[in-house]
């Protein structure tokens, strides 16, 4: 696995959309930091665009990765190799390739900035590690969506829209139930629904830091567990992690039975 | 060397190959011929792997493939369309495949044999179609595997890169090895097979050399013969 | 006004302070140890005439129920103990011109019916209490219809667990012209704690790890208190029932909790807030009932609310403070304004500044539809920063249904505002 994972990678650090994405990042940071010299502002924003934008790269990037090398994937299913590792070892390509682009990206900028000597490196280092588990994830759903899509317009087309329904719609429905059944004891249905969501999952990890002293005036006890303490940053982490898995499972589920 | 017992696949409602039985013996050349859709690159991708069959058995050098993956250590293949990851270059490709498959390799006399020196540090995604297809052949061609099987591979080559393909399938086949080829190109098939199978509707409609194929349908000539296996079969 | 209490102030120290030098001068002063002919307190303030200086050697002396009642300075030698053993008030002063310094009184009795307190002022005027700790205690510093006192330079460390059965660190009930500064307060109940009290100046204390407030007003008018650090208190201060007091400078932080604020106002009139710091509160100032503030040069930075305002508030004025990345700037539960928001500076702001003179030319918008629906359903608060939440904001902000409408930073400016 280790050598389609490492030619994936290559192949994938050294195409032009990875210098795109580095580049917009490397932009977004200097921009940030030095047009607004205001480290905390910076990081809000980034957070903003961390949630909302990598896992739209990482979707439109998976999908459009998988559909391009289609042809080489058929070359590599006809040697000695096994599909799992065909697949996972292209998935973590484009993965690893897209997480470091975010992170050399961001990174740099921040690291000059003099970031080691502020105190908001946890807040980022936060940051960036839910950017890199978004990563993983949108990019393991584009795999999925393209894999059961031979139609690449299809593929591209519902990949789109599973981003568009976990970073906006969800929120919505999320939120109307919350009004329509605010009778009732909501702080566990609130939890829960946050925990299906890895959007809503990667922002209440960030939340957790910018917003405790928001988020601690809700009244429930479970709230209160959850924020209050590490417990939350334990879930929420192990939640990111079974939504990695989970995709990653059905990667190796569907590529053994489909036909190329 | 590969034997299909019953082989079954559909895509969807679409039925492509309904009971397949295929024995092929060691050493020769077989050419499976068919109309389009007749279920050809089906059958071999099945062979290989990659096309995972809704019933039947296939045996490659006596093994079953089923979940089976490095009976391909003894296959070298050519796919049908040769694209590659455009951000290679040739000689990378080359690397690469022979780090995949880790044995040795006669690359560079294929290569001088396809005039393929001036390429080599150029990115695939900037070579012409016959190009590509030359160092497609060079990759299947590269290991010393007792099966070999070839999907059209005479798409998109000039006439002096068609003989030099020719001689190299001789000279395996001089070797021993069995040597699958699909193609539409009738007078390779005539001037290279040893035998053909004649795939129609999911079936093997014939199976034979060349000449029982001409005796069965009274034809003069292999086109005529394959000609008028088509219109009796639509009539 | 405020110069005219302190002036007074001054020289009634000065006074006592002279009196007990003089006195210092002209006897010896009776000394307090355990092989010493006085072993207790108690028999020194009945040995003593008045204005004499009591000296209190090292050591640990078991008594409580100590009346001073005449006038004394009361000075103890490298801290020592004055244990009451649990068994109640310990030291009560009913006289005037009593000063009290450098003592360490741990174990005040607890009781449900009578307030016990370390060191309790009973209607007298013109005292010290400076330099001592107390530890273990129920009341701290109890001033009860005390004037013209000082509280220096003191540490008052409590036990408190729940509010039913603790009390205050220092408490003044019915009090005039009293300063409170240097004393460090930290587990009791209310920090400081103020009721009837006027005229009172607070400043410089640092009050942190309190059940309930940090400090305290009730019905308590024109005191000031400036330059004092609230910390991780149930809720820094909450001021209630009271008209002009005057509030500069102090810091509030991490105050984080349900009903959690740095500072409530509650039916507070004329009062006025300058140069405050709200850090990492639930809620920075909770404001219910109260007229006529003003809140000027004030910096609210990560708070989960800057401001909340509850109930009818009228004529406030909010200008030039920093508004910086809080979760919420402001909430409204009504769509009626009255207050005023002007020049401030707030991080949110996304709007430019075309004419380059430093305010931005789009009016800011400081209520979020969101912070209306987090006041209608709490729970909602886990969808802070959604996506689908700014573009709810962004439409609310275009044509407003649920926030006031009229509620505009006309002159938002671009860059924060630095002192």
């Amino acid at each position: 696995m280790l050598k389609i994972l490492k030619y994936s990678f290559f192949d994938l650090i050294r195409s032009r959309w990875s210098y795109i994405y580095f580049a917009f990042y490397l932009t977004l940071g200097v921009v940030l930091l030095f047009l607004n010299n205001d480290l905390s502002k910076a990081v809000i924003t980034l957070m903003n665009v961390i949630i909302v934008l990598v896992p739209l790269i990482g979707t439109i990037f998976g999908v459009m990765y998988y559909y391009n090398s289609k042809e080489f994937t058929e070359l590599l299913l006809a040697q000695p190799l096994k599909r799992t590792t065909i697949f996972l070892g292209q998935y973590l390509g484009v993965a690893i390739s897209l997480s470091m682009s975010l992170v050399l990206g961001l990174g740099i900028p921040f690291i000059f900035y003099g970031l080691f000597k502020s105190n908001a490196i946890w807040d980022f280092s936060l940051l960036l590690i839910t950017g890199v588990f978004l990563t993983f994830i949108f990019s393991a759903l584009a795999f999925n969506m393209a894999l059961s899509n031979e139609n690449k317009i299809k593929g591209f087309g519902y990949s789109i829209l599973v981003w568009l329904f976990l970073a906006i719609i969800y929120d919505g429905i999320f939120l109307m139930s919350l009004i329509l059944f605010e009778d009732y004891p909501l702080d566990k249905l609130s939890l829960i629904g946050t925990m299906l969501n890895p959007i809503d999952l990667s922002r209440t990890l960030i939340l957790l830091k910018l917003d405790i002293s928001a988020l601690l005036g809700y009244t429930g006890a479970v709230f209160k567990q959850f924020f209050g303490t590490h417990f939350g940053l334990i879930v929420s982490i192990t939640m990111l992690t079974i939504w990695v898995i989970l995709p990653v499972f059905r990667i190796i589920y569907k590529s053994a039975k489909k036909d190329f | 060397m590969v034997s299909i017992q019953n082989l079954h696949k559909k895509f969807g409602k679409n039925i492509v190959l309904s009971g397949v039985n295929l024995d092929i013996k060691e050493g020769g050349i077989f050419a499976v011929l068919g109309p389009n859709g007749s279920g050809k690159t089906t059958m071999i991708k099945s062979i290989l792997g990659m096309v995972i069959p809704n019933q039947g058995t296939i045996t490659v050098l006596g093994k079953n493939i089923k979940k089976s993956c490095n009976y391909r250590n003894q296959i070298d293949y050519l796919p049908q369309i040769a694209n590659f990851p455009s951000n290679l270059k040739v000689n990378e490709l080359i690397t690469m495949i022979k780090d995949l498959r880790g044995k040795s390799t006669n690359e560079e006399s294929l290569i001088k044999m396809f005039k393929l020196e001036p390429f080599l540090d150029k990115k695939l995604g900037n070579l012409s179609g016959g190009t590509k297809q030359k160092v497609n052949i060079v990759l299947a061609f590269m290991f010393d595997c007792p099966l070999i099987i070839l999907d059209e591979p005479t798409s998109g080559l000039d006439p002096i890169a068609l003989i030099r393909l020719k001689d190299l399938i001789q000279a395996e086949k001089v070797k021993g090895k069995t040597i699958l080829i699909t193609s539409h190109i009738m007078s390779f098939v005539e001037e290279i097979s040893d035998e053909i199978v004649f795939l129609l509707e999911g079936e093997i409609y014939f199976k034979g050399t060349i000449n029982e194929l001409k005796t069965k349908t009274n034809q003069p000539d292999f086109e005529r013969a394959i000609a008028s296996i088509l219109t009796e079969n639509h009539a | 006004m405020q110069f005219s209490v302190t002036h007074r102030f001054i020289i009634y120290s000065l006074l006592t302070i002279l009196t007990g030098y003089t006195q210092t001068i002209l006897a010896q002063p009776i000394i307090v140890c355990k092989d010493c002919q006085t072993t207790s307190l108690k028999k020194a303030i009945a040995l003593a005439k008045d204005y004499d200086t009591i000296l209190v050697k090292k050591g640990t002396y078991k008594e409580y129920k100590i009346e001073i009642n005449k006038p004394l300075t009361i000075i103890g030698e490298n801290y020592p103990v004055i244990d009451g053993e649990l068994k109640g008030e310990i030291i009560t002063i009913v006289s005037d011109h009593v000063v009290v310094d450098g003592l360490f009184i741990i174990n005040v009795g607890t009781s449900y019916t009578e307030d016990f307190a370390a060191i309790r002022v009973k209607r007298s005027k013109d005292f010290e209490i400076k330099n001592l700790v107390l530890e273990k205690l129920f009341f701290g510093i109890y001033l009860e219809k005390a004037a013209n006192g000082k509280v220096y330079h003191n540490k008052v460390i409590g036990d408190a667990i729940t509010e039913h059965n603790s009390g205050n660190a220092i408490q003044l009930w019915y009090c005039k012209n009293i300063i409170i500064e240097n004393n460090i307060v930290q587990h009791a109940r209310d920090g400081i704690y103020l009721e009837f009290s006027d005229n009172c100046i607070i400043k410089n204390n640092i009050s942190t790890n309190n059940l309930r407030y940090g400090l305290h007003f009730m019905f308590s008018n024109n005191d000031t208190y400036e330059n004092n650090v609230f910390s991780n208190n149930g809720a820094g201060v909450a001021v209630m029932f009271s008209k002009k007091i005057k509030m500069f400078s102090n810091t509030f932080r991490n105050n984080w909790g349900t009903a959690s604020y740095g500072l409530l106002l509650k039916e507070i009139n004329d009062a006025e807030i300058k140069g405050n710091i709200f850090e990492e509160n639930t809620i920075g100032i909770n404001i219910e009932g109260s007229n006529r503030i003003d809140y000027v040069k004030n910096n609210f930075i990560n708070n989960g609310w800057a401001i909340k305002v509850r109930g009818a508030c009228y004529t406030n004025k909010f200008i030039g403070n920093n508004f910086l990345y809080n979760s919420f700037d402001i909430s409204y539960n009504s769509n009626i304004n009255d207050n005023v928001f002007d020049k401030n500076y707030w991080s949110n702001y996304t709007g430019y500044d075309l004419d380059k003179n430093g305010i931005g030319d789009v009016p800011y918008r400081p209520v979020k539809l969101f912070s209306y629906i987090v006041n209608r359903t709490p729970e909602t608060i886990i969808l802070l920063r959604s996506l689908f939440i700014d573009i709810i904001d962004f439409s609310e902000k275009v044509s407003p249904v649920f926030t006031p409408d009229n509620l505009l930073d006309n002159n938002p400016l671009i860059k924060k505002i630095v002192w």
